[in-house]
């Protein structure tokens, strides 16, 4: 058996949801190749090929891979699609976009967000908001799945794979062209991979007070910031920071809820992290049910007394 | 032009799964079904793009059993021009929803296919993107804006850290992001206006299309369920628990 990871790269980095993709397919079995497809990545396929468990690196470096636009990679990883059994990607954007794409090639259908390896051909994975998990199993020849990061330990880095070029495929497709992007992604810490969150929600009451609580006890505990769907709809925060079923996936040693009522999709989004803290002067409010601590007080008080007692 | 918008038949967003006891899956039966909201922001879109007069005739497919009906019917009040119903009584995955509504591109023609990101319910995230390879157009996904100008859709698109410009020579598929804009509401006089669109019915070998799926749902459980946890009353209490017992901190 052998097995294509498609890489997750930004601004010339490998990002650390590829090492946990590489598990869910060693679990899978077989020879495990990385693709490295972009412009100008040859340091991120050297990083890559670190990676425990990696047989080889292949990189695809071109102009026309430039942003990963799904319909150039796409093409390329259908032309390498008949070497492999199956392709994998993260959970991330350039993987959610492309993969469907491929599985449609290939005349494939896709599993999504995969949470567990039961089999090489079965797998878990959530449905509605995460209130259901199904057992799948693939009846198609070739598979095709995205990975849910946050539920696969990253393998080790300490191997060096060879690497080796691949032409880039097919020319890219003049009919989508990249304009722009705008990150809101300041200095502060990835929400998709912290080991803490601090996330606000509607009972902040405004952005002032989201800026005056929420960042500082985010700084306190290195943690990344995030919100509810409430928070993000008032205007408190980019739409980027947004925890939930439409949102960002998250699992952290610590998520600290502050004035979130706990609304299912948004619980879809954090239900795995390991240790759940819930602030909100609701004693009613449902966030309570699946934290490990509550506190039933108001934010604007807890909050400052919080910020002033870690050291 | 012509815009094609797909809508999925779903249980409610606010209403909580409830699975068979069996393990064989939701069950719906007499629970309350809506029109996919992130499909209802793609239609709603075209609905807007029509207005502009970048569009001159919307129709809306569905691909699902006979109920479904009642959501087309919905998209018609809200302001789409004729309706399909690709009749399945059998659950759909994506890969067949892309093959019927290709079939219906080539059929009907199209210039801009809108549907939603994901389906509520299987939470998929795969129809629009598998719709484009099939066509060999070029795609948007989680699209924030668009706008349309000749042959030409500009899309801003969510991306994990912020947003991301695409211009996209048509005929193109993009689907809905949540912050696209804002459903419309329905009003009596458009519910009675619908009642004379026209609404298709037609079975997926008329397509050409085989539905059957792909997957085989072994069985749906309840996630594990997290343990019930204790409230503490200060701040104090707080801290004592995260840095004593549960160490994080």
């Amino acid at each position: 058996m052998s097995i294509l990871v498609l890489a997750d790269h930004a601004a010339g980095a490998l990002q650390p949801s590829t090492a946990r993709v590489v598990t869910a397919a060693r679990q899978i079995g077989g020879d495990v190749v990385l693709l490295v497809a972009g412009q100008n990545c040859a340091a991120v396929a050297r990083e890559a090929s670190a990676i425990d468990g990696v047989a080889r690196v292949l990189l695809a470096d071109a102009d026309a891979l430039a942003h990963q636009l799904p319909e150039a990679l796409a093409a390329l990883i259908a032309e390498l699609a008949p070497d492999y059994d199956a392709i994998l990607g993260s959970s991330g954007l350039v993987a959610k976009r492309c993969l469907p794409r491929v599985a449609a090639l290939l005349d494939v259908m896709q599993v999504s967000e995969i949470i567990a390896v039961v089999a090489p051909d079965t797998f878990r994975r959530p449905t509605y908001a995460g209130n259901a998990i199904e057992t799948v199993q693939s009846t198609d020849s070739k598979r095709v799945l995205t990975v849910r990061t946050t539920a696969f330990a990253p393998a080790g880095a300490g191997a060096s794979a060879p690497i080796e070029t691949i032409s880039p495929g097919p020319s890219g497709d003049t009919r989508s062209s990249f304009v722009g992007r705008s990150s809101t992604g300041s200095d502060r810490i990835e929400l998709g991979s912290a080991r803490r969150v601090v996330s606000g929600g509607r009972g902040l009451g405004s952005r002032e007070s989201f800026d005056k609580l929420v960042y500082p006890l985010a700084d306190k505990l290195q943690a990344a910031v995030g919100a509810s769907r409430a928070a993000v709809d008032a205007g408190y925060v980019p739409s980027d920071c947004q925890v939930g079923q439409t949102g960002k996936v998250v699992a952290p040693e610590l998520y600290l809820a502050l004035g979130i009522s706990g609304a299912i999709q948004h619980l879809a989004g954090m239900q795995d992290s390991k240790v759940i803290v819930a602030i909100n002067k609701d004693p009613d409010a449902p966030i309570f049910s699946i934290a490990d601590y509550g506190l039933a007080q108001d934010l604007f008080e807890a909050v400052p007394e919080l910020i002033a007692k870690i050291g | 032009m012509k815009a094609l918008v797909g809508v999925k038949w779903v249980l409610d967003f606010s209403v909580k799964v409830r699975l068979k006891s069996d393990g064989t899956g939701a069950d719906l039966a007499g629970a309350r079904m809506s029109m996919n909201p992130f499909d209802e922001i793609a239609l709603e879109q075209a609905i807007r793009l029509k207005e502009a007069g970048a569009v001159d005739e919307i129709v809306v497919v569905s691909v699902g059993p006979r109920p479904a009906a009642d959501i087309l019917r919905r998209a018609l009040a809200m302001g789409a021009d004729r309706a399909v119903l690709v009749r399945s009584d059998a659950p759909v995955e994506p890969l067949g929803v892309a093959k019927a509504l290709k079939s219906l591109v080539e059929r009907d023609g199209a210039g801009l296919v809108l549907l939603g990101k994901q389906a509520i319910d299987d939470d998929n995230n795969q129809t629009g993107q598998m719709l484009a390879a099939l066509l060999g157009w070029p795609q948007a996904t989680y699209a924030a804006e668009l706008a349309v100008e000749g042959n030409v859709a500009t899309v801003t698109c969510e991306s994990d850290d912020g947003l991301e410009t695409v211009r996209l020579t048509l005929p193109a598929v993009v689907t809905a992001d949540l912050r696209l804009n804002t459903p419309r509401h329905i009003s009596l006089p458009n519910i009675m206006k619908a009642k004379n669109k026209p609404l298709e019915e037609i079975a997926p070998e008329a397509l050409n299309v085989d539905l059957r799926p792909r997957l085989k749902v072994l069985r749906t459980d309840e996630p594990a369920k997290r343990r019930a946890g204790v409230m503490v009353a200060s701040v104090d209490e707080l801290l004592d628990k995260l840095r004593g017992e549960a160490k994080v901190i």
